[in-house]
């Protein structure tokens, strides 16, 4: 997979956004939306539901089409660069995309030969990283709800991608994983990486600032 | 792009398509079967007049084949698309071509190479004299396929639709009308002896066109069934 050319990577901030407006169903969810985050930095999208969250990560990984506006990737036109973009680019979605009939291992062996891997962890490794070390070769639809949103964010580790995109990564976890989950949040904004979620509760993130948007219904 | 990562994910999703076909064999053994009972009930249906079953085992079998082929197409995208999964591989740095032609790959594999197995049995049943044979089985090699990636754009467009079943059938057997006439034509000929080159050349007119136009046209139409 190419990546970007490396020179404009230092002086462009990393995801840029400019402009960005989104339509559903003839109502408008937001107009004119502005943001920029670099290396290391977190956004959090806030909003009552329906107020156009999912919209909103859905537009920035290119499954949406947006009305207007512009997003730059590393100083290019991500519409331009495609698939260097999406090599960045790991999303959780608030489906899990998952396949109930192949094990936990299967599902992110999969997931590792659609992606950019380069140094990423093995499909183990990062079942052992969100705690499911001993549940590799279960059948997904063996594993509880909790389990399967896991397996979901194992996906994350096994992409080399800097800038993740989380629809509600918490839901159905428990108290234990959360903390978990956390702390691998803050590991990735400590590597350099980019956060942008969703989430109606409460993420500790540490000493990294916390930008948000919020978005009214 | 390298074409090394672009056909691992080509390899991959066919993969990943067979061994979930396989752990879900039950499901996807019912387009052979409905294949299999139509064709051996319409003689009992009939009568056992073997001039008359000869005269229409050419069109009963592709007619059958078709809606046994209808029947299987919705399963395309719609698992992928209800679980998440079709989003992400919308989301991967893969072209979306290649993985919609990963898919169509192993629907074919599933519910299109079947058929080509069960037609020789069946058409013998159906008193088909022996020199049309290799004519059959080759329309249904050439044909098969371009229902399997027809069919996929058809999908594609309606799999964000609740019910898209009707629509489906709407928007897909128009574009079934040629291979079915190129391909009955073509097995009636070789059944009187005449020759056979022009409609078969047609057929695999159509399955080129097919191969490199369906997954580009299926790709852009998932795109705006998922937006």
């Amino acid at each position: 997979m190419n990546k970007l050319p490396v020179d404009t990577r230092r002086d462009a901030p990393g995801l840029e956004v400019r402009g960005l407006a989104c339509t559903r169903n003839e109502r408008r969810l937001f107009a004119d939306l502005n943001f920029s985050l670099s290396a290391g930095d977190a956004l959090l999208i806030d909003g009552p539901n329906g107020s156009g969250k999912t919209s909103l990560l859905r537009l920035l990984c290119g499954l949406g089409l947006m009305d207007a506006g512009k997003i730059c990737w590393r100083g290019h036109d991500v519409d331009d660069y495609r698939a260097e973009y999406l090599a960045d680019v790991a999303y959780v979605g608030h489906a899990n995309g998952i396949k109930l009939d192949l094990t936990a291992r299967e599902n992110l062996q999969f997931a590792r030969a659609l992606g950019h891997t380069g140094s990423a962890s093995t499909a183990t490794e990062a079942l052992a990283e969100v705690g499911l070390a001993g549940f590799a070769d279960a059948p997904c639809g063996k594993l509880s709800t909790g389990q399967r949103r896991r397996v979901a964010l194992a996906r994350l580790f096994v992409l080399e991608a800097c800038l993740w995109l989380l629809d509600e990564p918490l839901t159905a976890l428990d108290a234990c994983a959360v903390l978990r989950f956390e702390a691998l949040l803050r590991a990735h904004l400590d590597n350099g990486g980019l956060l942008i979620l969703t989430t109606h509760r409460p993420v500790d993130l540490g000493r990294h600032e916390v930008k948000r948007i919020r978005l009214s219904a | 792009m390298n074409q090394i990562t672009m056909a691992t994910a080509y390899i991959m999703l066919l993969r990943r398509d067979m061994i979930l076909a396989y752990r879900n064999r039950a499901e996807f053994a019912n387009p052979p079967l409905f294949f299999v009972l139509v064709v051996s009930l319409l003689p009992l249906g009939i009568g056992p007049d073997s001039a008359l079953l000869a005269k229409v085992a050419p069109g009963l079998v592709w007619v059958v084949a078709l809606l046994a082929t209808l029947l299987s197409l919705d399963s395309i995208f719609r698992s992928d698309f209800e679980d998440g999964a079709l989003e992400l591989l919308l989301v991967s740095p893969q072209p979306i071509a290649v993985l919609v032609l990963a898919k169509i790959t192993a629907h074919w594999l599933v519910a299109g190479l079947p058929l080509l197995v069960f037609a020789l049995p069946l058409s013998l049943m159906l008193y088909l004299p022996i020199s049309a044979l290799p004519v059959l089985i080759a329309t249904l090699v050439l044909g098969t396929p371009v229902l399997s990636l027809l069919g996929a754009i058809g999908v594609a467009l309606t799999v964000g639709l609740r019910r898209g079943g009707m629509l489906l059938a709407l928007l897909v057997l128009p574009l079934y009308v040629p291979v079915l006439i190129f391909a009955t034509s073509a097995v009636q000929a070789a059944a009187t002896g005449l020759p056979v080159s022009g409609q078969l050349a047609i057929m695999s007119a159509m399955l080129i066109l097919a191969l490199i136009l369906a997954p580009l046209t299926a790709a852009a139409a998932l795109r705006i069934s998922l937006n």
